[in-house]
């Protein structure tokens, strides 16, 4: 399906690919380890080189995320944050920052009782650009991913090695932005797959689509992010991220004057290996 | 003759059994919200699950299992003395009523519990689609213990998770299934409750997609597992119809049952839901009482429609769609949301949810220990708490069948402890 409209994530795409390289794709949640801690990392993201933003809705029942990110989004949770509040740091984060691209992802009840209009109507005016949505697949369209697209959102897929060829044509169908290749089966965070079977598979799914494809889950270092970009157009970390501000915490959860600068650090390494692959 | 042609063809269109559609949904509920790893499987198990329904091989080994290896059918009941205790209740009220209790007895099956019409069901299936290992989610371990029962039977290993809360206050069931050769996996997420489990067993289930059959006890989750659930345990109704028209010639007058995620409950229900002389009750938990905040577990009684493992349905949530632990003093019941064919049948009123809190459950548990000799689990207490409120105001001629769906062995200390006495 090709877009009637263009989003900040098509034109940075197409500038990296004449750039020549892949994309880094940072998920911090909104909110951890708190609302102003969290703004703050948001805001330092692009100059540390992330160029596409993943930006975490929390929820109570991750079922599709490993222990790094279900503890974030309870990080998040417990400090009181609220999907408004998620939405207001976008808002505020484009006021000084009109082309990095924010994807918001997360799962769909939060969004289903805020209502889905409502969501949509905010986050376009907030400046979000897309959506993951872990839990709504193709077949169910018609609740998010189409409102989504018709108010000018993306809609972001995952594919997964058990998207065969039979199973592909209906995760493209709708998907809009790039496509996110999970490169295990598994939750997010778990082991890191082979580089060489990653290359066939979105080398599979390339011959399928003309989206770029990113990779993620299990990506925690710079190497392995520049073995995964090879052949993608983006590489996903998230876990890696939200597991440096866990650690830069004090005993009690609070942050200290290391939390926003040790994910910062971490960026900006896994940015310089794809600059420099 | 055209006419009457056209009225049974309505009647057809009308019928309250024919859901869900093809997409898995009763009316606006149910669906199959899940992550795309686990999409091709849904599919999978829906096309292996029709296939299997359809063929006489599988329905006739079913049954076979169920007679020999279940102990089906369960007996009908009259529950004698409760009938009399109500009536005398009615009668010092002023009042003649007093229905006639009946018990269908599904705690007399092989492993305590309607758990096991389930298990059979579907260890059955995920021997036909190949599969070589076997993971399931538990909260009071009736589910655990049955699946870790089929799985021996069918010598296959299973993994079950259950919260570690659960696993402290249903300890004679984790022994059960540890003997049975399940792996238990206590899960300290969140409160360490169901839902908790059921989260973790996702986890799994995404991880080890290739060669894992997620065995889910309840009538929820996503497409087709509602169904396929509903089912397999619509053998209770079935039965219960039959042995009702054997002993009193006429169908049932009132149906109840507990709900946690509704399993034994639709099982009764499905098959009178036409029958519109049948009034029918599902009965939730009502904990420390629905005023508590997070204080109960009655999903459709104090909650609102929510998407969440796999299906949208009534759900205990906060205003942010964040989802609540609830509350009950049965482990069963002790979940946030419900089978989405109940939210369904409560929202075109076919069938009345009400709810009974902690104490009164308590209350009903010795009620049937002490006038029938049956010690019930905390789950159908609620059904029986119900039961001692509705029974004397109705009339004596009044058939109710209330499902007795678990034996409460695994009650019997915890029940001690909350009523102070020493043993």
């Amino acid at each position: 399906m090709t877009n009637t409209f263009e989003t900040r994530i098509d034109r940075r795409f197409a500038a990296l690919k004449t750039e020549g390289r892949a994309a880094l794709v940072t998920f911090v949640t909104a909110g951890d380890p708190d609302l102003e801690t969290s703004k703050k990392i948001l805001a330092g993201l692009p100059k540390a080189g992330a160029d596409v933003i993943e930006l975490g809705m929390p929820f109570s029942d991750p079922m599709a995320d490993g222990p790094a990110i279900q503890a974030s989004s309870l990080r998040a949770l417990k400090a009181g944050q609220k999907m408004r509040d998620t939405l207001a740091m976008v808002r505020e984060f484009r006021k000084t920052d009109p082309d990095t691209p924010i994807v918001l992802m997360g799962y769909y009840n939060p969004i289903y009782v805020y209502p889905v209009a409502a969501f949509l109507e905010d986050a376009a005016a907030a400046g979000v650009d897309g959506l993951i949505v872990v839990d709504v697949p193709p077949e169910a369209d018609d609740e998010l991913c189409l409102p989504a697209r018709d108010k000018g959102i993306n809609f972001i897929r995952l594919a997964t090695p058990t998207t065969d060829d039979k199973r592909l044509p209906a995760v493209l169908k709708n998907t809009s932005g790039f496509l996110y290749y999970v490169s295990i089966t598994g939750i997010t965070g778990a082991g890191a797959a082979n580089p060489d079977d990653v290359q066939l598979q979105v080398a599979r799914i390339k011959k399928a689509t003309t989206l770029p494809v990113a990779v993620g889950f299990g990506v925690r270092t710079p190497e392995q992010a520049r073995a995964m970009a090879k052949g993608a157009d983006g590489v996903v970390v998230g876990s890696a991220l939200v597991r440096a501000i866990e650690e830069s915490l004090t005993e009690d959860g609070r942050p200290t004057g290391n939390t926003v600068g040790s994910v910062l650090n971490l960026v900006e390494g896994l940015s310089a290996a794809l600059r420099s692959s | 003759m055209a006419s009457k042609d056209q009225k049974t063809h309505e009647a057809k269109l009308n019928t309250l059994r024919s859901g869900p559609d093809p997409r898995g949904h009763f009316g606006m509920f149910g669906g199959r919200f899940v992550a795309e790893t686990l999409m091709p499987l849904i599919l999978d198990l829906e096309t292996a699950y029709e296939a299997a329904k359809n063929d006489p091989a599988f329905q006739a080994e079913l049954t076979q299992l169920m007679l020999h290896y279940g102990g089906r059918p369960s007996p009908l009941y009259y529950a004698e003395r409760l009938t009399e205790h109500f009536r005398g209740v009615a009668k010092a009220a002023g009042g003649t009523g007093g229905a006639k209790i009946y018990f269908k007895r599904d705690e007399l099956n092989h492993t305590g519990s309607h758990k096991i019409n389930n298990c059979l069901g579907q260890i059955q299936l995920a021997r036909r689609m190949g599969k070589t290992r076997i993971i399931a989610e538990t909260g009071a371990g009736q589910h655990g213990v049955a699946v870790a029962t089929v799985c021996a039977r069918f010598g296959l290993p299973c993994e079950i998770y259950m919260g570690a809360t659960d696993v402290q206050r249903q300890a004679p069931n984790v022994a059960r299934m540890y003997m049975l050769g399940a792996k238990v996996n206590p899960v300290t997420a969140g409160a360490g409750t169901l839902k908790d489990a059921m989260n973790e067993a996702l986890r799994d289930w995404v991880t080890n997609v290739h060669d894992t059959y997620y065995l889910i006890g309840t009538a929820a989750g996503p497409h087709p597992y509602p169904a396929m659930v509903r089912d397999f345990q619509s053998v209770i109704g079935t039965e219960t119809r039959e042995q009702m028209l054997e002993r009193e010639g006429r169908l049932p007058d009132t149906l109840v049952a507990c709900i946690g995620g509704g399993s034994n409950a639709i099982g009764l229900f499905h098959p009178f839901l036409d029958d519109e002389s049948v009034k029918i009750y599902g009965v939730e938990a009502g904990g420390h009482g629905l005023d508590v905040e997070n204080g109960h577990a009655a999903s459709m009684n104090g909650g609102r429609p929510g998407v969440l493992h796999g299906n949208r349905t009534y759900l205990l949530q906060d205003a942010e769609g964040q989802i609540l632990e609830g509350h009950s003093i049965s482990a069963g019941l002790d979940y946030p949301g419900v089978g989405p064919e109940h939210s369904w049948l409560k929202d075109t009123g076919r069938v009345d949810y009400v709810s009974i809190t902690d104490k009164e459950a308590l209350t009903a548990f010795q009620l049937s220990a002490k006038l029938e000799g049956i010690i019930p689990a905390l789950e159908p207490s609620h059904a029986l708490g119900w039961v001692t409120k509705l029974a004397p105001t109705l009339p004596q001629d009044n058939l109710l069948v209330m499902n007795m769906c678990g034996r409460g062995d695994k009650d019997v200390f915890a029940v001690a402890g909350y009523l102070g006495i020493k043993l």
